[in-house]
């Protein structure tokens, strides 16, 4: 993946500051703008960015091979613990897969169910991404405002699953448990009181000439690029590739749901952060749609007591707040799968960064970093 | 009445009517040196209250209300746990310079106060070139920030330290053209006789548009010389851990902190002082009536008012903008900036000729 002997001759040569003249710089394993335990090795000149290494592996839990022993119930577990922000999601395309193997259909209340949530672990993802990108370029007061609306989201799945981050709520054949009672007054309130509070987000931070300054014209990713880079999500709906899995490939209900794919066509960190922040207004309106709908009935498919996924293979793709999340399962027809593949966004997200950041300035390389929104355990699982 | 003036003519007369006069002169330096650190140390309580209040109101939070009646002694447990820190110093570091840089930040702080008139008569040394005094002495600060940066033997400060040399070299420009402009309207740079020219109106309503122009130039430039949001490049918190101070710890970061603070109120009171006439109360034409219930206000209020206004004005900036980069930071002092003040000095001179101002 990364080649060490290259690393420490680069290093060696720039201690002496001899021949090229270029500092290197270590940002990371602990530093504020990695959000986590990434480690980047920047090749400086002046404050004019060379390279960028990333050094991945300091959370590194082998969450592949310890599903290998854990059952088909129980390996979705692992997954909240990858994209943490993304948690639903992760563990709905976990549930998707099985159920695809087994062939289970599962009731339309759990879709609909499953679907409210995802969206709102989207919003709850793509506020928190807001407030960190704002603290990435120096304006703290964004995430308080930020972690207001989240925190009532935060609540709501609180009340629905009783966890906050590590959700666990989505199991093959539908959800664990129905939805607290609460439930559709909170989701509207919560939606009532968003609405008021959007303009907030714009006032603050979009409009401000600072902001727009340091967002466009930088970390420029084009399509082409995009695409060859494996990125997905908002950091390549901001470069113009349609790749929202929700409309190519729609899972459980979303072709029944009105809402755009958003791209944007700036190709810089502007341009990603214009798609985050309309995505927030269609998870919004996804929501809206939903909420009065559920339909009532059973939360949870009859399954057997013990999942034995027949042999072959199977890939199940969803769309995290980060992008394209797929489980790919090789199955022997035992009770734990043979071999688990995850293809996690942030990692081919994470492998733009050099050719974004390759000649702008320190400040810039943190405000790519803040658009592409990394989240580290998912790049490391 | 019992103004600061009275108090310091009495103290003045007695010492001298008991000792003779060398040893007086000698023992009112003591006592004004006993006070400058005193009012350091009662500025930084307040000034870094107040920040964590004022950022706490932009950020709907509560802010520190917890030790003392809400959270009014937050600073002084803060400071008490700084002092009982280690003042560690990294391996491979200049210890001299190291230990040496945050006085002479320091140092530079208090220098500034002495001209800066806090009442009417009260005021630590009239002296005839008082502007020309504090652009001066401001720029020290920068020897220690970069004195800082290089000992510490660390990529991240030596970057901080240079990015705040290019910066407040730069932005001095700007602040001093912006001070002429002033020093031209009054034709002195005497502290006391600009706060006298203002008798009948501030500046920045006397001095038309080019004095107002002046004053939104003067809080930017200033701005970025204390290192402030947005432009706090020196110690961007999320690019360079913590800029030029990222290895000091416990009081050696006090002091650096410390500075931060007194120099944004020594700057604001500059300000305070050319802009809106130190502590010359509001006086709007003839209203006579008005002029003389504001007279009644005691002139130190009136300069802590006018200060701490513009303090506010300068956290709200911090609270509410991002950050600049490094070479918008630059940008915008050498392509707009510093051409507008000068064109701006250049209006003010027309405006001063012509006596065109009230």
């Amino acid at each position: 993946m990364y080649r060490t002997t290259n690393i420490l001759e680069s290093n060696t040569q720039s201690s002496s500051l001899g021949e090229t003249g270029y500092m290197v710089i270590n940002v990371g394993p602990q530093h504020p703008a990695t959000h986590g335990v990434l480690h980047l090795v920047i090749t400086l000149s002046g404050e004019t960015i060379i390279n960028v290494e990333p050094h991945l592996g300091y959370i590194h839990r082998s969450i592949e091979k310890m599903c290998e022993s854990l059952t088909y119930r129980q390996f979705i577990y692992t997954t909240s613990r990858m994209d943490y922000l993304s948690s639903h999601i992760n563990n709905h395309c976990c549930a998707l897969s099985v159920e695809k193997g087994l062939q289970i259909e599962i009731p339309d209340r759990a879709k609909y169910i499953r679907i409210i949530l995802d969206e709102l672990t989207r919003l709850a993802s793509h506020q928190l991404w807001w407030g960190a990108m704002a603290m990435d370029i120096g304006a703290i007061t964004p995430f308080f405002y930020a972690f207001r609306e989240r925190e009532m989201i935060n609540d709501i799945m609180e009340e629905t699953c009783g966890a906050r981050l590590t959700m666990n709520y989505m199991v093959p054949g539908g959800v664990m448990f129905d939805l607290h009672a609460n439930f559709q007054k909170r989701v509207k309130e919560f939606i009532a009181f968003f609405k008021t509070k959007i303009d907030e987000y714009d006032e603050i931070l979009t409009g401000n000439v600072i902001f727009q300054n340091r967002m466009k014209g930088v970390g420029i990713l084009s399509k082409e690029d995009a695409i060859s880079y494996g990125c997905t999500g908002p950091t390549a709906r901001g470069s113009g590739v349609n790749c929202d899995v929700r409309k190519l490939y729609p899972y459980e209900i979303y072709n029944n749901i009105q809402f755009d794919e958003i791209t944007a066509t700036g190709c810089d960190s502007f341009a990603r952060y214009e798609v985050r922040m309309k995505e927030m207004m269609q998870s919004l309106s996804i929501v809206e749609q939903l909420i009065d709908n559920i339909p009532e009935g059973d939360f949870q498919a009859k399954t057997k007591a013990v999942l034995k996924l027949p042999k072959g293979e199977f890939y199940t793709r969803v769309e995290t707040a980060r992008g394209e999340f797929g489980v790919y399962i090789v199955s022997e027809g035992a009770t734990t799968p043979y071999r688990i593949k995850f293809r996690s966004p942030g990692f081919s997200n994470l492998s733009a960064l050099n050719h974004m950041a390759k000649g702008s300035k320190i400040g810039d390389l943190v405000a790519i970093m803040g658009s592409i929104d990394l989240v580290i355990p998912d790049i490391d699982r | 009445m019992l103004s600061l003036e009275t108090i310091t003519n009495n103290v003045h007369d007695w010492l001298n009517s008991h000792v003779s006069n060398t040893w007086a002169t000698i023992i009112e330096m003591v006592i004004v040196g006993l006070l400058v650190i005193g009012l350091f140390a009662i500025l930084g309580l307040i000034l870094v209250l107040m920040e964590r209040k004022v950022s706490a109101f932009m950020q709907i939070r509560v802010g520190p209300n917890r030790v003392g009646f809400k959270g009014s002694l937050q600073t002084l447990a803060d400071t008490l746990k700084l002092v009982l820190k280690e003042g560690l110093t990294p391996k491979g570091a200049d210890k001299f310079l190291f230990n040496l840089a945050p006085y002479i930040v320091m140092c530079a702080a208090m220098l500034i106060l002495a001209p800066i008139a806090f009442a009417n008569n009260f005021q630590i040394w009239d002296i005839n070139i008082g502007v020309l005094y504090i652009s001066s002495i401001s720029s020290i600060s920068v020897i220690g920030i970069l004195m800082a940066g290089w000992a510490s033997n660390n990529k991240y400060s030596l970057l901080g330290a240079m990015r705040s040399g290019a910066q407040i070299v730069s932005y001095e420009l700007s602040a001093g053209f912006s001070v002429l402009c002033i020093v031209i309207l009054t034709g002195s740079l005497k502290i006391s006789d600009i706060i006298n020219a203002q008798q009948n109106g501030w500046f920045i309503f006397k001095g038309h548009i080019p004095a107002i122009i002046s004053f939104i130039i003067f809080i930017i430039a200033v701005t970025a010389e204390t290192n402030r949001a947005p432009f706090d490049l020196a110690e961007a918190e999320s690019e360079l851990t913590a800029g030029f101070h990222t290895e000091y710890s416990g009081m050696k970061f006090a002091l650096f902190f410390l500075a931060e603070y007194v120099n944004i109120f020594v700057v604001c009171a500059i300000g305070a002082i050319l802009f809106f006439g130190g502590w010359m109360p509001l006086h709007i034409g003839n209203w006579h009536g008005f002029n003389h219930i504001m007279d009644y206000i005691p002139s130190s209020l009136w300069f802590m008012l006018k200060v701490f206004g513009l303090i506010f004005l300068i956290m709200w900036f911090r609270w509410t903008f991002p950050r600049l980069r490094v070479d918008q930071l630059l940008n915008l002092e050498w392509k707009y900036l510093l051409p507008l003040s000068l064109v701006n000095l250049l209006l003010m001179t027309i405006v001063a000729i012509m006596g065109w101002y009230f």
